[in-house]
């Protein structure tokens, strides 16, 4: 049927007086948006196609090309939106289940941007971060619930309680798991080689981990999910950590589903599945179905990795998240993944991505007061997931009581992407979330990471100054402690549910 | 200094001897070079002179090299002044001035120049086909400065207004299209049935024929002169072998060059055509060396021994000549013709065999008469031996390349005339060596 | 010395770098008015070559070795003693194209407007050429080798 009813979103304009011919827009779109016509010697634009990616606006030389949303307007009308009558229009014409990509886009409330820090004045100086020692040094995994400590012969004490592995972190943020498959070999190399540059760690997601990115490995947590794609005794002990991936918040309850088109040669090798075949994840893990499974695949995992490796256990945030987080700690886990429903995604259900979940937040507030109140909070370190776009952000979750953020959308946008959501379709013009060797190449992993560690050492500059400006000097002492944040705005189930102030009420 | 041996002693002033000067001093900061050169001049280029018999360029820039080129390069250059006789046995050479004329002096002022090693770089010289009035005034040679400054003061003094050049070749096309420009009448007089044999093709020589015409340059191929008709002792007219008479008050005699190896001959040093040298650029008598027009080598291509006068050749044999003197390795193997001559706007290009035909030759040829372009490629084996373009000359080089290095082009043959070839059709290996610029090690 | 290297695994073939090295060369110096008014005068010296998936950015290698220097009839191409790039002096160069003729990368052209040859300059007197300045995905680097 032809989709006569669907609409560009977007429109692409180009000034005519700037526009020089170049012809660098016509070889940029991946999408054909842009085509030179030989016989008037013009340059056609045809909007239709445009995903609003702005990679031909990015790199016209003369800033001739305008990318605006379609000015054709529906009648204002608050239930149905252009975009439930577009919908509705596309599914009309596919009769499918509408793809989407990235994380959630609605305008749901964001917390992040409804709490406030705090700063000393006069009773607790602040500190200034040029001139003092600042600690963001952050470990990640299980700690004992007391410690021993006995004598050093010849002087001294020494601790001996045995500690369990721990993964350490010069900056409490890591990159989230993509797998190679839903983005590049460039972009993962770019991930795992900046990871290892700014004292971190990225994740493989469930796409197994690259020969290439052997050599970075000790930066690398190997994921094992319900498709169990590239798993082996190897995989497992060359990562610095494993994560077992239960859920994820773009698409909680939901699978995997990797086309076959993009399982090349290398994929497959990757993912010990055979070349051009779908690569499938369950939506269950069809080995767990209760904590005590959990617990088993857990200590599996240890006794393959001799227990030198933490394991995490990474849950989608669901409503009932504070007591799913509780029994993946007694299923063993060092650390807990939350992933919020902001959490982005290579292709999901739009359905699903935009109404299945909850905010990082408050399932963050929830999760940590759960373990705090069982006092089992120093059994695993909480890493939060799910749309963390700054600084500030980052600084909130620590402040409510995550112990690292994982960001996975931020560090795609250093790396180019331009949120235009079309993971799914694997032409993406940025070179990140392709297999396309025409479009790979665009991503040149030296950019790559220099735009990575960029982002990270300006990050951790304006965390060191909000954390003085708080009189605090180390991260570790801002864990948790949320008398740091109030809330503006918020309703006083909200404030609950965060564990936070309303702002202007003091201590 | 006048006893001890000269380390390098060095006979020309042109490209050949400035490809040796640098090559020296690459490896031998300071060791003594002494340069005897005929023409009283700071080294100029040679081909030049056509450009400024037609007044396009300046004797300002008929200079080769810089004017401190002798200083900074600490060469003691004795110009004025020419070789007699090389004498292998004692290590000697005879030199003597040159006065101002261009004859002699007397004996009495030559002296023996003591070497270490010698470069023999005294280029070649015209050959004046045995004509009756060839002496006369009016009749010029056209290979030095000094021709273009006689052709042009006879010009002058004269309103010299009909030419008639004899030959074809390179050398007489330049002539006859500076003297054109000077608004003579000229006529072109080819023994062949056409011009530029040597490196045309007869399609691409008759695009020639074409653009000289079109330019207002008589030709007559196929015919000689018998005769230069001299009335007073001036040049009045020639007179062709079918009886026909044309007047004119200018000859220029360009039938060709040959090697002027004279002051070598008799000696030990083997001499065919030229003075016969081997890769390393030496003679058959060790520590003598000899490059450019003077000499003869190998044709890397045919396989003959042969003189290839040609200024990129002169330069490269002299540069290894150098290496090799100042106690370096080079050698030159891979010689053969490469000739870009513009015929009255008309850009022509030809490379190595570029005129093979029939036998183990492979020709592709291709043309665009409205765009006035044709190209033809010659292979044998799978790889390209000459290259012949006319019109549309860029990219050429890719071409010489591939010919130098021997590349096998059978995997990309469809595509060497399709106007697509670019480096990055041709075989990754080869290609990655020219683009990090190591395909063009010595 | 530093030359400009292509990173072919890194090549968008979106041309950038021609465009730039145009304008560059340029008597106006400016974007517009020299893809409008002066592409007749001005020609890169910069070129890609692409060809399937495989594109990479060209100009003059200033061999080491270089054959441009050697078969130049008027000395016109030289090597600048100061940073070593192979470079045509325009002023005295009579258009011969003999430099075209032994150049094995095709990397000299001849000019649009003179009869001279054109060739990549390195930017003389700019810290960094344009092409490798303007290259998006640092394809083109300048460096030593
Ligand atoms: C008009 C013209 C146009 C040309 N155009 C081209 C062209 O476009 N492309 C090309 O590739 N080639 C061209 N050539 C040929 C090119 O000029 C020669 O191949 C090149 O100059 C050879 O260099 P050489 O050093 O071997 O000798 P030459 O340039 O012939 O120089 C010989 C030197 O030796 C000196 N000398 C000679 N005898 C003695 C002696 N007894 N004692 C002391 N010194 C002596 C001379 O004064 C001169 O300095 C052209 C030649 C001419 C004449």
């Amino acid at each position: 049927m032809r989709k006569w009813l669907t609409q560009p979103d977007f429109i692409v304009e180009r000034d005519v007086a700037r526009c020089i011919g170049c012809r660098v827009c016509v070889r940029q779109c991946a999408n054909a948006v842009h085509s030179y016509d030989d016989e008037d010697g013009t340059i056609l634009s045809e909007s239709d196609a445009c995903v609003g990616c702005h990679r031909c606006a990015t790199l016209c030389p003369t800033g001739a090309i305008a990318v605006k949303r379609a000015p054709l307007e529906f009648r204002d009308n608050a239930n149905w939106t252009a975009r439930a009558i577009r919908n509705v229009y596309k599914q009309a014409e596919g009769g499918g289940v509408l793809l989407a990509a990235m994380g959630n886009d609605q305008p749901f409330p964001i917390y992040w941007d409804r709490m406030l820090l705090n700063a000393a004045q006069v009773t607790n100086p602040s500190i200034d971060p040029l001139r003092e020692p600042m600690e963001l040094t952050t470990h990640l995994g299980r700690t004992p619930d007391r410690v021993e400590i006995e004598p050093r012969p010849g002087g001294g004490v020494r601790l001996k309680t045995r500690l369990g592995p721990q993964l350490k972190l010069d900056i409490p943020v890591m990159f989230s798991a993509m797998s190679y498959g839903s983005i590049s070999l460039n972009a993962s190399i770019a991930l795992a080689r900046a990871a290892r540059a700014a004292g971190t760690y990225a994740n493989t997601g469930e796409g197994g981990l690259h020969r290439s990115i052997h050599p970075y490995a000790d930066n690398m947590i190997v994921q094992v999910a319900s498709g169990r794609f590239g798993v082996d005794a190897d995989y497992l002990n060359r990562g610095a950590a494993v994560e077992i991936k239960i859920g994820q918040g773009a698409k909680p309850g939901i699978g995997g589903h990797l086309p076959g088109e993009k399982v090349d040669a290398e994929v497959s090798l990757t993912r010990m599945i055979p070349e051009g075949t779908d690569a499938l994840s369950p939506a269950p893990h069809h080995d767990i179905y209760s904590i005590e499974d959990l617990k088993q695949l857990v200590f599996a995992i240890k006794e393959s990795t001799r227990y030198e490796k933490p394991v995490f256990v990474k849950i989608a945030a669901v409503h009932n998240v504070a007591a799913i987080a509780s029994g993946c700690v007694h299923a063993g886990a060092d650390g807990v993944v939350i992933d919020g429903f902001r959490g982005g995604t290579g292709a999901a259900p739009q359905a699903i991505r935009d109404h299945v979940g909850i905010p990082i937040e408050l399932a963050l507030a929830a999760v940590d007061t759960r373990l705090r109140e069982e006092g089992i909070r120093n059994h695993a370190s909480i890493i939060v997931a799910g749309g963390f776009r700054s600084s500030a952000d980052i600084v909130k979750a620590v402040a409510i009581g995550a112990d690292a953020v994982y960001v996975a959308t931020a560090a795609l946008v250093a790396m180019g992407c331009h949120l235009c959501q079309k993971c799914h379709t694997g032409r993406c013009n940025w070179g990140i979330a392709t297999q396309d060797p025409v479009l790979t190449k665009r991503l040149n992993p030296d950019v790559a990471i220099r735009r990575l560690t960029n982002l990270l050492r300006g990050w951790s500059h304006e965390i060191k100054e909000m954390l003085g400006g708080m009189g605090i000097n180390a991260i570790e002492s801002l864990r948790g402690n949320r008398e740091h944040l109030r809330g503006l705005g918020l309703t006083s189930g909200e404030l609950q549910a965060l564990g936070i102030k309303h702002a202007g009420v003091g201590a | 200094m006048k006893n001890a041996d000269i380390r390098y002693l060095i006979l020309g002033n042109s490209t050949a001897a400035v490809g040796a000067i640098e090559a020296i001093r690459k490896i031998d900061a300071d060791g003594a070079i002494v340069l005897i050169g005929r023409e009283p001049r700071h080294v100029y280029s040679r081909p030049l002179i056509s450009y400024l018999l037609a007044g396009e360029i300046d004797e300002s820039r008929m200079d080769y090299r810089p004017r401190d080129f002798y200083a900074r390069h600490q060469v003691d250059a004795r110009l004025g002044v020419r070789a007699l006789r090389v004498d292998p046995r004692l290590r000697t050479v005879r030199v003597t001035p040159v006065s101002a004329d261009g004859s002699e002096r007397n004996d009495a002022t030559a002296e023996e120049l003591r070497f270490e090693t010698l470069l023999i770089a005294t280029g070649g010289a015209p050959v004046v086909p045995p004509i009756e009035g060839r002496d006369a005034s009016g009749v010029f040679t056209f290979a030095t400065w000094d021709d273009a400054d006689r052709l042009t003061a006879w010009i002058e003094k004269r309103n010299a207004q009909h030419a008639v050049v004899v030959g074809g070749g390179l050398i007489g096309i330049k002539a006859a299209e500076a003297l054109r420009a000077r608004g003579a009448r000229v006529l072109i007089v080819e023994r062949e049935d056409r011009v530029l044999p040597l490196g045309l093709d007869r399609h691409a020589s008759s695009m020639a024929a074409t653009a000289l015409r079109d330019a207002g340059v008589d030709l007559e191929c196929g015919t000689i002169i018998e005769r230069i008709v001299v009335a007073d002792g001036v040049v009045s007219g020639v007179t062709f072998h079918n009886g026909r008479e044309s007047s004119c008050d200018l000859v220029v005699m360009a039938a060709g060059v040959a090697p002027d190896a004279s002051i070598v001959h008799g000696t030990a040093i083997r001499v065919d055509h030229g003075v016969l040298v081997d890769a390393r650029s030496e003679t058959s008598v060790p520590g003598i060396y000899a490059a450019g027009d003077v000499a003869q080598g190998i044709d890397s291509l045919s396989g003959a021994s042969r003189p290839i006068p040609i200024f990129p050749h002169a330069y490269r044999q002299g540069a290894v000549a150098g290496t090799n003197m100042a106690g370096g390795q080079a050698t030159f193997n891979d010689a053969f013709a490469q000739n870009a001559v513009d015929v009255c706007g008309l850009s022509t290009i030809s490379i190595g065999l570029a005129t093979a035909e029939g036998g183990d030759f492979e020709v592709l040829t291709t043309e665009d008469q409205t765009a006035r372009t044709y190209k033809r490629v010659v292979l044998r084996d799978g790889r390209i031996v000459g290259a012949l373009f006319v019109g549309d000359i860029d990219r050429v080089g890719i071409f010489t390349g591939l010919i130098r290095e021997k590349i096998d082009v059978t995997s990309f043959k469809h595509l060497l005339l399709s106007g697509r070839l670019g480096l990055i059709t041709l075989p990754e290996g080869y290609r990655r060596r020219v683009v990090s610029g190591e395909a063009v090690a010595v | 010395m530093k030359r400009i290297f292509a990173r072919e695994e890194y090549c968008l073939g979106c041309r950038l770098c021609e465009i730039h090295c145009l304008v560059k060369h340029s008597k106006s110096k400016r974007i517009i008015k020299a893809f409008r008014r002066e592409q007749d005068t001005a020609a890169p010296a910069c070129r890609v070559e692409e060809s399937g998936r495989v594109s990479f950015a060209l100009q003059c290698r200033h061999c080491e070795d270089a054959r441009c220097i050697e078969a130049c009839i008027t000395g016109a191409m030289h090597r600048d003693p100061t940073t070593g790039a192979v470079i045509c002096d325009t002023e005295r160069c009579v258009g011969c194209w003999s430099c075209i003729m032994v150049c094995p990368a095709g990397a000299v052209e001849r000019g649009r407007s003179r009869q001279v040859a054109s060739k990549c300059d390195l930017c003389m007197g700019e810290d960094t050429p344009v092409c490798v300045m303007h290259c998006p995905n640092e394809a083109l680097v300048y460096e030593e080798r």
